[in-house]
């Protein structure tokens, strides 16, 4: 037979009951924690995806635009020339217009560089007397046909895929040209054979038995 | 009772502040820490709050569109009755706040207040700076200028050499492909609302942790930090040698504040506010951005490091730096606090103070950058081109036309990027001056193909006139022997040792 054990005294079985229903009481507790989890993550899923809009978006940041007309553009010069920002926003002012020089080296033949420098995107400048691109923040220098003469540049200059189409000289554009995205896909003209030196010094008969600098 | 009384009594019946403000004020600190060295923490805490106080009055009237931005500072400045004062106070400001919270960081680092059971204090305090950081930068955005478009342009160019995710973390930064309105109003939402906001919450806890853990007492050489017996040591100091904090300590933190505040008042009513330069019209490409003050010094590093070395350096470098400075009570949480048994600590602030103070006067005038407007500027004075023949003079022409003075000075004149050339002639031979012109190298661009032989023989013979009256310009001894026939040079040039100069 099984032993009965004695009946709980009345502040025994209030105990009991007080921890019970502290029990029954947490476990709600917990449950409405549960449910604000939830309810959190639920929030914050598209909370995050509105901050990385810009990052989560499919499409590249490209598009096809017109320069002007291939005739505008003389052989044998550089020209600094300006286009809308494709994704321009209506609040964006000035900040939409963007400058680029397009270099038409012979008749027909294009090459379309981003004003950025390629060290950290500083505006360079086009000196046409001298044929040196340069730039005012950290002493970069390009040759004319956008390979790095000298300074902290890693690269040439980052230059536009182009087409001429009716004409027209166009460019696909829309962002700005960094070491890591799309405009830097397409190698500069100068620098495909060796990054560091020129086409431009390479005309040149080098010096025989060195290339090294008199100065050093 | 007069009626300010039984008010303060109501109020003081339901808010119940007395007691813990009491506690808080009242409590003893060592009376070593009443001194002038301590005065720096209260005091970017006031310079925060007058951040917080000429933001919000600013905001009154800025507009956080690309396309206003510029316009709404140019109205501060110039439209509205001492707008310019608001402006220059918010940015005398956080140029003090910045300078008087490192100077609060390179004191407390130096008086080993750091240490333990501070070191949360310290940890808290590191993050409070990057967040001063943070708002001194993305202030300068929010002037929206052409410093502050091409600024960005240099921050997404460091964030796009991030291995992988560089391209995308360049987007989430400006918001879109490329800088514009949606930069603008990312920065401003950092710059008004998430960055103060977790800077105030940072200040909060910082203060609370002083409280509770108490002023660092003055440090005395030999006096140890032990874990078992510092708290006891510092109550004993701060109960037994202590005074209250108010008003034993604080008049000077008072005093401080105040003359931290008139200089500010000074220096914006005297020097005015900080821009807004040039419109922020990417195709205005004649402009030389330049960061602001206590951002000089990176724009210094980045121009010197070498090309290979620089995406290394940026990215790993700060991450190093942050995680040193955390890790710093952890590695040293213990021991002697004085400066005198701290020889490394001294020396380092020393080198760090002197290794900023150099790159920023450096980066005030950038001898790396051409001079972009030296070649149509910087004239050649006249003792560089008298007695000269047309054919020099005109090389003299072709130096100036072929922007050789933007990197090369004459006469103090022109860039600094390359050599100065007054006495190039004592240097270098003709044929190494047409080899250096023609093929460059020693970071100088080849102008090869942009001199015709003519201009070229110009130039070089002007070149080779720029050497002082008392000392020959340098000769290829190879020409000499060629001139007299084959011939050896005469005994006494060669016995001179003049190979390379002739003498005359």
């Amino acid at each position: 037979m099984d032993e009965k054990l004695p009946p709980p005294s009345p502040e025994e079985q209030e105990q009991r009951l007080e921890t019970e229903r502290v029990t029954r009481r947490s476990f709600l507790m917990n449950v409405g924690i549960a449910l604000n989890a939830a309810v959190a993550i639920a929030i914050a899923t598209p909370v995050v995806g509105y901050l990385l809009g810009p990052v989560l978006r499919r499409k590249d940041y490209l598009q096809w635009i017109s320069l002007g007309e291939t005739a505008e553009f003389t052989p044998g010069e550089t020209r600094l020339v300006t286009f809308r920002d494709p994704f321009a926003n209506s609040w964006d002012g000035d900040t939409a217009n963007i400058p680029a020089y397009v270099r038409c080296s012979e008749p027909g033949k294009f090459t379309v560089f981003a004003i950025n420098c390629a060290h950290l995107g500083c505006p360079v400048r086009w000196f046409s007397e001298s044929q040196l691109f340069m730039c005012p923040c950290h002493g970069g220098v390009y040759y004319a046909d956008g390979s790095r003469a000298s300074g902290p540049p890693e690269r040439g200059l980052f230059t536009y895929e182009l087409k001429v189409e009716g004409g027209k000289l166009m460019i696909n554009a829309g962002q700005m040209p960094t070491l890591q995205n799309r405009a830097s896909a397409a190698p500069c003209p100068g620098s495909t054979p060796a990054p560091n030196e020129s086409a431009l010094v390479k005309r040149i008969e080098p010096c025989p038995g060195t290339k090294a600098s008199t100065i050093g | 009772m007069p009626w300010y009384k039984s008010v303060y009594d109501w109020l003081e019946r339901r808010i119940q502040f007395e007691g813990p403000v009491k506690e808080a004020v009242l409590h003893p600190v060592p009376k070593s820490t009443a001194s002038w060295w301590y005065v720096f923490g209260s005091a970017s805490l006031v310079l925060l709050i007058l951040q917080v106080v000429t933001g919000i009055l600013l905001g009154l009237v800025y507009m956080p569109s690309a396309a206003h931005a510029w316009i709404s500072l140019d109205v501060l400045n110039h439209d509205l009755p001492l707008g310019w004062f608001l402006r220059a106070m918010h940015g005398w400001g956080s140029n003090f706040m910045v300078a008087v919270v490192l100077i609060h960081m390179a004191q407390v680092f130096l008086f080993g207040a750091y240490k333990f059971p501070r070191e949360l204090t310290w940890i808290v305090g590191i993050f409070m700076l990057l967040m001063t950081l943070g708002m001194a930068f993305t202030g300068q955005v929010l002037r929206f200028d052409q410093d502050a478009y091409w600024g960005l342009g240099i921050g997404a160019s460091i964030m796009g050499r991030v291995p992988v995710i560089g391209g995308q973390l360049v987007h989430f930064m400006l918001g879109g492909p490329i800088i514009n309105g949606s930069t603008l109003t990312r920065f401003f939402t950092l710059h008004v609302f998430v960055i103060p906001g977790t800077l105030l919450a940072l200040t909060g806890l910082h203060v609370w942790m002083v409280l509770k853990l108490g002023i660092n007492e003055w440090p005395m050489p030999g006096r140890i930090v032990r874990r078992e017996t510092y708290v006891q040591e510092y109550n004993e100091l701060a109960h037994k040698d202590g005074i209250p904090f108010v008003p034993g300590a604080v008049w000077k933190d008072l005093f401080f504040s105040a003359a931290i505040l008139l200089a500010v008042a000074v220096c914006a009513a005297v020097f005015g506010p900080f821009g807004p330069k040039g419109v922020p019209d990417p195709t205005i490409i004649s402009t030389v951005p330049k960061p602001d003050f206590f951002f000089l010094w990176i724009y210094t590093v980045l121009s010197f490091l070498p090309p290979e070395l620089e995406t290394p350096f940026l990215l790993i470098v700060p991450p190093i730096a942050i995680a040193a400075l955390i890790g710093l009570p952890f590695v040293a949480g213990i021991g002697e606090k004085s400066w005198w048994r701290r020889p490394v600590a001294v020396f380092s602030v020393m080198f760090l103070a002197i290794c900023w103070a150099v790159f920023t006067q450096l980066g005030t005038y950038t001898p790396w950058s051409p001079q972009m407007n030296a070649w149509s500027g910087a004239v050649i004075p006249a003792k560089f081109l008298e007695n000269r023949t047309p054919l020099e003079r005109q090389g003299a022409n072709v130096f100036q036309e072929k922007q050789c003075r933007n990197c090369h000075a004459v006469g103090g004149l022109g860039g600094q990027r390359g050599p100065a050339l007054d006495e190039v002639a004592t240097r270098l031979t003709e044929d190494q001056m047409i080899r250096q012109v023609l093929l460059g190298g020693g970071n100088m661009p080849a102008y090869g193909s942009a001199l015709s032989p003519a201009e070229t023989s110009a130039l070089v013979r002007y070149l080779e006139t720029l050497h002082p009256h008392y000392q020959p310009a340098a000769a290829d001894a190879s020409r000499q022997v060629v001139g007299q026939g084959g011939g050896v040079p005469a005994d006494s040039t060669v016995q001179q040792g003049g190979g390379q100069t002739a003498v005359h």
